[in-house]
């Protein structure tokens, strides 16, 4: 880690105005640091050329005084997003030397507000995952060890290359979308911050559907205060997206630092579950302790339909993406698998089968079955009502609190390969976040402890919907209060 | 008033009615397709017309094209229907390569137009009311072209995404005229209110029709569906054809199998698609990257206003108002350009001749039914191609009415102005073809005739009544047809 990538955004942003150092400087110990963290497999494409045009640019605006927030800021883009012109594979082989012509809308934001892409990072293919192994591009490995091990972890998932460039400084800051988790439970197994907004504040636009009423853009950063610049640039309606949702962006970062005092925290008592370890739970408490000591009054509160939150998403989620994911039948981009003397149902059954990994084939058939006939009513449909009342939940309980304090995950980053074989097990890693996507409420994963092992926890703040603000607030009264001042050892620096 | 003839199949067991429910494709009038920007327009080199949301590329959206929704309530109003202000785009899922989402956007559960109906014209006064299911809104696929390679298919992904409407009718048909009526007056109204052209070479409108036959009185029998039929002769046959083949089968002891059929014009039969086994499970869904589709009453309001007088209005109108027959009613509102030209022609004599409407209304009547369609039919062209304006057309009508030609003279001079497009009042100039109507003139010529035709004078005094027409054409074929026939007799009755 260098002067330079020490920095935070807001601190980069700072010394970038002040003059001193270049947006090239800040980009190229970015790049150096990232060549030297190949190990990490994060990064699917890097890009340092076209970062260093970004950064000239940025430079040439930082001296013509135009300088929007994020100017000279090097980020990673999560491969699910369309960049132009850039490898966008969404960790699948299917999206094989798949070069876009369009440039998604969140991406589009954040080059406008001049910030700097330093390469496409590694995910779970089609973000369908929670550890980052299910990656046509090989697993992502989390910047964090336990103490004295050199047993390589999970950085969480789908998000997990965004996540551990981020932990391991060489990128200030990524895009994630989170349809389950994605953004919040990398995070928290990385230690740093992760922003679900609300529904519909993020285009879904040039981002690979994963499961579209789900699907939420969102940024890391290692601080609450760089999420909320970085959400700042992403936020926005956008005409293209239907589901995006026509309202101002408040200056999130210029709302930050009102401090919780006078506030409603709610704790919900179903996030208690059986087999927690004791160390989340310790956590958890420690949370509430630091919010009631500055100020916020605790409130037990109970969102009831918890419990069957993650089977109605584990039905609606794959229901979505076996359709969304039909597009990929090797007639038009990607993978094509021809076979000989073969027709066009060979031709998609050869390419689908070379082209998706086994968890996105899982899901695939999942939401194929669910949506069948004779069994639409009992799934789908089902499911769907769960979601209303999952939804319901939340809108009940935002009358008498202003936002809820849970764990992000119900366990630390875990070793590869350790829940490869048990489908269950690892959809488990999502049974506190997936309530907050059923409902669309914003949601934030800050890091608030270590484990005895010295592994990085979370805690999640969930909010009202396009409440971000308080979501952020809060999430800086607990980074406040944790103090995280924590850092991975760079083991993985050759 | 109902149909009062039966149409039956018959069969050695009896006659057989025949049970047939329509869905007619129409391809809505719009510039762009339903939820892309790319044009819809017809006729352009393969992919010229597609997005990026056409070709279904990673990460594109539907966004909904309002001008389509308008279209589709204008034409559920048009057809006395339930318009619903909150409606949903479900996917239809499966696999096709002229399909690039593999899935297309409908609205399978809460369609945005309910129930409705249509009354169908049969001729000879009678009609047929047929009822409207519903209306939806549905994206058109691509075209696969097979005979471009020998060994791969290409794909033309130009009406991928094309806005349709499906316009579904209850099972009320009972003959294949009625289906053929049926779809010949959804094509009038559609073509009327400009929200589908009409054009079934084209393919903006095509058909899929569902038939069974039964004995008279009992249960609905198991059904076929005959897909893609693409014109109203076609849509006739392939019902006979199908009425009959389920009837052979039933009379022979075997049972109809549910199941989707095509139409083969060339050997006027169909044949077998895929059973019902076969047949795709869609897995319906809402379509989660739309909202569902909502408008309100404002909406609704300038939807109605936009519309024309529709055809049973306009041929109510003409018969009551303008005291035309039936039939000119019906053959003048069937084609809305020939209901504007008829009516444009009333105009232009209305204000020629400061005659009102019904007053001249039966005349312009006949003169577009038998001389303009005539010389249209003849040369093959359309209404809107007529070398002879509704101006022009009144004007050649108010020199009959003027008495400055004959009826007779009048269809020479059309004949000139169909050929030359000149002026009618041109031509008669030209050819001094004005009628002679100066009675001295005509009284020298009778004179000169009854002088000339003394044994025919003498019959005809003498009671042979008959022979005054022999003086007429006697007068007539003196001025070269040009005398004022009233003139004529008026004068000739006196001398004779």
């Amino acid at each position: 880690m260098t002067d330079l990538t020490r920095l935070t955004i807001a601190g980069a942003r700072d010394g970038l105005k002040k003059g001193d150092f270049s947006a090239r400087e800040l980009t190229s110990a970015h790049i150096a640091e990232l060549e030297a963290a190949r190990a990490l497999n994060a990064y699917i494409v890097e890009t340092p050329d076209q970062a260093l045009r970004m950064a000239d640019k940025a430079d040439q605006r930082l001296k013509e005084g135009d300088a929007p927030g994020l100017c000279g800021i090097p980020l990673a883009i999560k491969d699910l997003f369309c960049t132009e012109g850039v490898l966008s594979t969404a960790g699948s082989h299917i999206l094989n030397g798949f070069r876009p012509r369009y440039e998604s809308t969140v991406t589009a934001n954040l080059w406008r507000d001049g910030a700097v892409m330093l390469g496409k990072v590694n995910m779970d293919e089609f973000a369908m995952g929670s550890s980052n192994e299910h990656s046509h591009y090989g697993p992502v490995k989390n910047p964090w060890r336990a103490k004295g091990s050199d047993q390589d972890l999970v950085p969480g998932g789908s998000s997990g290359g965004s996540a551990a460039s981020v932990a391991a400084h060489i990128a200030m800051g990524a895009t994630g979308t989170d349809t389950g988790g994605s953004i919040r439970q990398p995070a928290a197994l990385t230690g740093i911050v992760g922003m679900k907004p609300t529904y519909g504040r993020c285009s879904r636009w040039g981002v690979v559907a994963f499961a579209s009423s789900l699907d939420h853009p969102g940024p890391f950063g290692r601080t609450v205060r760089d999420t909320a610049i970085m959400l700042g640039s992403m936020a926005g309606y956008d005409a293209k997206d239907s589901t995006s949702v026509n309202r101002p962006v408040p200056d999130y970062e210029a709302g930050l630092g009102k401090g919780v005092k006078g506030m409603k925290i709610g704790v919900p008592k179903e996030y208690r579950t059986d087999g927690m370890p004791e160390e989340i739970d310790a956590l958890w408490q420690k949370g509430i302790d630091w919010l009631r000591d500055q100020g916020a009054e605790i409130v037990v509160v109970s969102l009831p339909h918890t419990k069957y939150a993650l089977p109605a998403y584990y039905i609606v989620a794959p229901a979505e993406a076996s359709s969304n994911l039909a597009r990929y039948d090797g007639v038009r981009y990607g993978l094509r698998e021809k076979v000989d003397g073969g027709g066009l149902d060979d031709m998609y059954e050869a390419t689908r089968a070379a082209g998706f990994g086994d968890e996105v084939k899982r899901r695939i058939l999942i939401g194929t079955y669910v949506l069948s006939a004779g069994y639409y009513d009992a799934y789908y449909l089902k499911a769907q009502k769960v979601r209303t009342l999952i939804a319901n939940d939340f809108h009940s309980v935002f009358k008498k609190v202003d936002a809820l304090l849970t764990p992000t995950a119900p366990n630390a980053a875990f070793p590869l390969g350790d829940k490869l074989d048990d489908p269950l097990a690892m959809y488990f890693n999502d049974v506190f976040t997936v309530p907050a996507n059923l409902a669309g409420v914003p949601a934030i994963s800050v890091p608030a402890g270590l484990t005895g092992d010295g592994l990085p926890l979370g805690l999640q703040v969930i909010g009202k919907a396009f409440d971000e603000e308080t979501v952020f607030t809060v999430g800086q009264a607990i980074e406040d209060a944790a103090d995280f001042t924590a850092k991975p050892e760079a083991w993985w620096r050759d | 008033m109902n149909t009062d003839k039966t149409y039956t199949v018959k069969g050695v067991t009896g006659d057989w009615e025949i049970v047939v429910g329509l869905e007619v494709h129409a391809q809505v009038i719009s510039n762009a397709k339903l939820f892309s920007g790319a044009s819809a327009a017809f006729g352009a080199e393969p992919n010229a017309n597609v997005s990026l949301v056409d070709a279904a590329m990673p990460g594109m959206l539907p966004v909904i094209n309002g001008e389509c929704v308008r279209q589709a309530v204008r034409t559920g109003l048009a057809l006395g229907a339930q318009i619903n202000k909150w409606s949903r785009f479900d996917r239809k899922n499966y696999f096709y390569a002229d399909l690039p989402q593999g899935y297309q956007i409908s609205q399978f559960q809460f369609p945005i137009v309910g129930e409705g109906e249509v009354v169908v014209d049969l001729g000879e006064g009678r009609t047929k009311t047929v009822g409207i299911e519903r209306l939806h809104l549905e994206q058109d696929a691509g075209k696969s072209l097979h005979d471009q390679h020998p060994d791969a298919t290409y794909v033309d992904l130009n009406r991928s995404g094309v806005a349709l409407m499906e316009i579904v009718s209850k099972p009320d048909m009972r003959s294949p005229e009625e289906a053929g009526a049926y779809v010949r007056k959804l094509r009038t109204i559609l073509r009327y209110i400009g929200s589908c052209d009409g054009n079934m070479e084209e393919g903006s409108m095509r058909a899929d029709v569902n038939v069974s036959v039964r004995k008279s009185g009992d249960p609905l029998g198991t059904r076929c569906e005959i897909k893609n039929v693409n014109s109203m002769r076609f849509v006739m046959q392939a019902i006979e054809y199908e009425a009959r083949r389920q009837v052979d089968i039933i009379e022979d002891g075997g049972m109809i199998k549910q199941e989707t059929r095509l139409f083969d014009p060339n050997k006027g039969e169909t044949r077998s698609m895929r059973s019902k086994e076969e047949a795709h499970d869609y897995r319906y869904f809402p379509d989660p990257d739309l909202l569902p589709l909502e408008f309100d009453d404002a909406f609704m309001t300038d939807a109605k206003a936009s519309l024309p007088e529709l055809p049973d209005a306009k041929k109510i109108r003409f018969t009551e108002s303008l005291g035309l027959s039936g039939y000119n009613a019906s053959v003048l509102v069937a084609e809305k350009e020939n209901a504007d030209y008829f009516e444009a022609l009333l105009a232009e004599i209305v204000k020629a001749t400061g005659k009102g409407e019904r007053e001249v209304a039966k005349q312009a009547a006949n003169w577009v039914i038998s001389d303009l369609f005539g010389h249209l039919n003849k040369s093959g062209a359309a209404i809107s191609d007529s070398p002879v304006s509704p101006a022009g057309g009144a004007e050649l009508l108010k020199l009959i009415t003027d008495g400055v030609i004959s009826g007779r003279i009048a269809k020479d001079v059309f004949e000139i102005m169909y050929e030359t497009g000149k002026s009618a009042a041109a031509i008669v100039e030209e050819k001094g073809l004005q009628q002679v109507s100066d009675t001295g003139e005509i009284e020298a010529l009778i004179d000169q005739i009854i002088a000339g035709n003394p044994g025919q004078v003498a019959a005809y005094r003498g009671g042979k009544d008959k022979l005054f027409g022999f003086f007429v054409g006697q007068v007539m074929k003196a001025t070269g047809g040009k005398a004022n026939p009233q003139v004529v007799n008026k004068l000739l009755r006196k001398k004779l």
